[in-house]
């Protein structure tokens, strides 16, 4: 029995990837919610707005290096997230008053919207790949981790170790930020308040003087800024690939389905719940159990429930359970 | 004899290619309660989505004190001083009472606090209730968010579509009170109800429909009073 | 039939024409046997979208799960690598399907409460754990035998024609399961249930190498009957008198000869499959199913089962597009997992529903034949246009990665084919009458 090797092992390789994969999906769940709130569709566009966000990225930030400026120990791209925001919310805008504009106009059926989502999917996905091409990108700069595993070893003398990744610190710290201020916006700001309103009941907020394309347009901005941000959090972590980012549709709808769609509290809720069950599932448990169960029991194959090649299928069974259960997802009463 | 402060008159249209309204007439006075009754499918709710401008007219027009406004969108009209409460769906159900007050003052840019004190007056439990989502509020403290809502554009026309469909008649009785005293309050009235008699009790002038036509038209008292209005449309 | 339709396929057929005249008959062949299979794996989607309005982004599942067919039918069998743990894998899965049956039985006819749902777990946990007992040893078994070459269990090494019903059937179980969850409810969560069903399927042909040796490919399967091997052809005497006769090269009239009868059967199949389609789409049951798309209220108020007819309709769509992802994998002679891309297989085929025309077959089969050629003209014909538009450049790293680009342009291309379509002519080329 090794209580303390144990939860350090667990917090390393369950806890902390789980929670910065978990606020990563959450970010790029608000999106997808929102888009569902406001215009009332799924956006099968999101992934690769997502990669378009975090292709802007990684062209300021190599901008910035070639210019010398660096927020060190901080990641250049944080830098370059305001600037990327910017021409995806150019991009959104224009995609809806060129595409989306004319089906809303002719109150054009949901799933007439998801097809159309599907198309600038094709345009977005070809642009991204047109501009920086398909191969894997590394943007990540500034400090490579805030606790090493073998500082944390030789601090505290124990066999495992824990590392803090300078990018986990940023996941966290980002999206927190992120989402306070969304919901800050949402409850608090006038033109909030008139987005959840116009999301609630749209006669009605026509009937009470809300300006349907102005809800419109903040949407699209707010929702670029989420893309850009859950992107490049998720490239910064991992790698930007342009293919991967059309495969996290999957995990962030799974997350936004959770929390019933259109619910921004349901998204956070539901990016966690998704992203801690695929690392429960997908994690090989034999170093955890070894360390708690007496040396007679301790396993010899890898105690590992799902291979990580099924990742998706943890979201695929989370998103299916909770359709047949609960369609409304887990934090929508009534309705 | 001067127009009327609100009046929709000769309207003809639909909201296909078959009319509903044929000819009709509706107005109120300034500070005045104006009822629109009829059996179902009279075309009552259509004639006030008429003035309201939910549906293009065929003929007719709408002029709102003095102006004619009859081209003008619904929003536009909610600009101009007119406010509307839905017979369904009339309130934002995932929202406070307070934020759907707030939302009906959307439009304006002053300070809205002496008019939501108006409205907490007028409905006193919706401010000890102003914190909970409103959709979690009984049928009856719905219809008061929802004319709460309406009053806070502080519109001179308020149009009811069956503000009491679906309360039981004690708190049918407590709204038409609240909406007296709206009326006292300088606002013009102008609603559709499916409870006539009360209605009529209340009302300064009547509009009793048929097939998307006048058939009566008079005082609620001399409604109320008249023989056939009594025996087609009030039960005896 | 009417003469819009005409002149569109006589256009198509041009097109067909310019690339074997301008380019080369090899290309404009192989175009055209991709070409027909990407018109069946439409009319499959038709049938979905078309007659019942089912979105579903999945269709790429469908056609690997066709593909998986192929090796399973026609895989050359490996008597040892089955002996070490063939019947127990079997059996593992089997497993596990009882395990969700029993689960289902359990929801279905205990009281709702506490004890159904630790009974419905509880069944769920010891069945999986059971199901890893017994497939784990047995998968391992498998893949050590000469994993170089085999390290699967081996198909029946049957001619690969059989394989496109089977393949068929594998779609529908699918799309059986699916559906059934997910039709009822509102139509974006089909759209993202199918995606999900997708992913998994061609997660498990991917990673499951004693099934389909995974990202190894699966490589020589038998083509179908009664196409010959170009070799073959080559070795017979009869053929080459044949070619000497009339002045041919052997090679190139092999090759030739060989797409023809790919070409000559795919056709078969689409024509028997439209004369299918159109006598049900004028049937009784035709009419109730435009019914039901067009007014699904109204139609629930007739009587009409909904649910029912639209599963019956996403099942029968399904096996269309997997009985064409089993002949698109017999033709090639091999699996390639990584091919199998929604983007490619799944919104390919959506963006040629659509530009033909939802809901008339023939639209589905115009969009096929011409999104397809699209699609594949420009792998040849990007790079020259690209060059085209750079040629004034100097040479230096932009050039270099516009070039390189594009190959990419189609997807923007087509992106922007489908959103003008959508918008400008939202019934498409062949609208529905």
């Amino acid at each position: 029995m090794d209580l303390l090797n144990a939860l350090v092992a667990f917090l390393n390789f369950v806890v902390i990837p789980a929670a910065s994969y978990g606020a990563q999906l959450a970010v790029g769940a608000l999106g997808v919610t929102l888009i569902f709130g406001i215009l009332r569709f799924s956006n099968f566009a999101w992934g690769d707005t997502m990669a378009f966000g975090t292709m802007v990225v990684i062209l300021f930030t190599w901008l910035f290096q070639s210019l010398g400026i660096s927020i060190a120990p901080l990641p250049t791209a944080l830098l370059a997230l305001p600037f990327a925001i910017l021409v995806t919310s150019a991009l959104l805008l224009g995609t809806d008053r060129v595409v989306y504009r004319f089906y809303r106009k002719q109150k054009a059926k949901p799933i007439i919207l998801v097809i159309v989502s599907a198309g600038v999917m094709f345009v977005m996905n070809g642009l991204v790949r047109i501009i920086i091409g398909t191969e894997e990108q590394n943007f990540a700069d500034g400090g490579r981790f805030l606790i090493s595993a073998a500082d944390f070893k030789a601090w505290t003398g124990l066999a495992e170790g824990l590392a803090i990744k300078g990018t986990t610190a940023v996941t966290l710290v980002t999206a927190l930020l992120t989402m306070a201020a969304l919901f800050w916006f949402l409850q608090k700001t006038r033109t909030g308040k008139s987005m959840r309103a116009f999301s609630d009941n749209e006669d009605l907020a026509l009937l009470s003087g809300i300006n349907p394309d102005r809800v419109v347009q903040v949407t699209w901005v707010i929702a670029a800024a989420l893309a850009v941000i859950a992107g490049t959090l998720y490239g910064l972590d991992k790698s930007f690939r342009p293919f991967i980012y059309f495969s996290l549709l999957l995990p962030i709808f799974a997350s936004a389905v959770v929390g019933g769609l259109g619910s921004p509290m349901g998204a956070v809720a539901g990016g966690f719940v998704v992203a801690f069950s695929e690392v429960v599932v997908t994690y090989a448990w034999k170093k955890v159990l070894t360390y708690v169960l007496p040396a007679s029991l301790a396993p010899d194959s890898l105690m590992q429930l799902l291979s990580t090649d099924y990742k998706f299928a943890v979201s695929f069974s989370i998103l299916i359970i909770v359709l047949l259960f609960m369609p409304n997802g887990l934090f929508n009463k009534g309705k | 004899m001067p127009d009327p402060f609100l009046i929709g008159e000769a309207m003809t249209g639909g909201y296909g290619a078959t009319d509903i309204l044929h000819d009709c007439t509706i107005a109120v006075e300034k500070g005045q309660i104006a009822v629109i009754v009829g059996p179902n499918g009279a075309g009552k709710s259509t004639a006030m989505k008429a003035v309201f401008g939910m549906l293009t007219l065929r003929g007719g027009s709408v002029r709102l004190n003095g102006e004619d406004i009859t081209k003008l969108s619904p929003q536009d009209r909610v600009a101009r001083g007119m406010a509307f409460v839905p017979q369904t769906h009339n309130i934002f159900t995932s929202m406070t009472v307070e934020e759907n007050l707030e939302m009906g003052a959307f439009l304006r840019r002053d300070d809205i606090k002496g008019t939501l004190e108006q409205v907490y007056h007028l409905f006193p439990i919706l401010k000890t209730k102003r914190h909970q989502p409103a959709g979690e509020l009984s049928g009856g403290q719905r219809q008061q968010v929802a004319v709460g809502r309406a009053l806070m554009t502080q519109p001179q026309v308020l149009m009811l579509d069956e503000p009491t469909a679906g309360v039981s008649p004690i708190v049918m009785d407590e709204l038409f009170d609240r909406i007296i005293e709206v009326a006292r309050s300088g606002i013009s009235i102008l609603m559709v109800e499916q409870n006539a008699r009360q209605a009529l009790n209340i009302a300064d002038k009547g509009y009793v429909l048929v097939q998307g036509a006048n058939r009566y038209t008079d005082t609620g008292a001399a409604l109320l009073a008249d023989p056939d209005v009594r025996r087609s449309f009030l039960g005896g | 039939m009417n003469t819009r339709a005409i002149t569109l396929f006589a256009g198509v057929g041009m097109l067909y024409v310019l690339t074997g005249v301008l380019l080369s008959w090899n290309v404009s062949l192989n175009i055209l046997i991709l070409g027909l299979l990407s018109a069946i794996m439409a009319l499959g989607v038709n049938m979905q979208w078309g007659y019942a309005g089912l979105f579903s982004t999945g269709i790429v599942g469908s056609i690997a799960l066709g593909g998986l067919a192929v090796v399973f039918v026609s895989g050359q069998p490996v008597p040892e690598a089955f002996a070490a743990g063939g019947w127990q894998a079997i059996g593992g899965l089997a497993v596990a399907v009882a395990g969700i049956a029993a689960a289902v039985a359990a929801w279905a006819y205990m009281a709702p409460g506490r004890s159904r749902n630790l009974a419905v777990a509880a069944i769920l946990i010891g069945f999986f754990f059971l199901y890893r007992g017994i497939f784990d040893p047995a998968v391992e078994r498998i893949e050590a035998f000469d994993p170089a070459t085999h390290g699967n269990i081996g198909g029946f090494g049957l001619n690969s024609i059989w394989a496109w019903p089977v393949g068929g059937l594998f779609a529908a179980i699918a799309a059986w399961a699916i559906g059934k969850i997910a039709l009822g409810l509102r139509e974006d969560y089909l759209a993202i249930a199918t995606l999900g069903i997708a992913e998994i399927v061609i997660t498990a042909i991917k990673s499951e190498d004693w099934m389909s040796r995974g990202v190894k490919n699966f490589v020589s399967l038998p083509r179908p009957w009664p196409v010959p091997y170009e070799v073959e052809m080559q070795a017979d005497p009869g053929f080459l008198a044949f070619c000497t006769n009339w002045g041919l090269n052997p090679t190139t009239t092999s090759t030739l000869a060989v797409k023809g009868i790919y070409i000559v059967m795919f056709a078969i199949v689409l024509g028997l499959l439209i004369w299918l389609l159109e006598r049900a789409l004028n049937s009784p049951w035709g009419r109730m199913m435009r019914a039901i798309r067009d007014n699904e209220v109204s139609a629930a108020a007739m009587g009409k089962d909904v649910k029912r007819q639209h599963l019956i309709i996403f099942i029968l769509g399904a096996a269309v597009v997997g009985m064409s992802g089993a002949m698109y994998v017999s033709m090639l002679g091999q699996l390639v997992p990584g091919e199998y891309t929604p983007l490619r297989f799944t919104f390919l085929i959506w963006i040629m529903v659509i530009v033909g025309g939802s809901g008339n077959n023939w639209g589905s089969v115009l969009g096929g034949l011409l999104v397809g050629w699209l699609w594949l003209i420009v792998d040849n014909a990007g790079p020259l246009v690209m060059g085209a538009i750079t040629a004034g450049m100097a040479d230096g790293p932009l050039k270099v990665h516009l070039v390189d680009a594009a190959p990419q342009l189609r997807l923007l291309t087509l992106g922007v084919a489908l959103l003008l379509v959508l918008r400008f002519s939202p019934r498409g080329l062949l609208p529905e009458k």
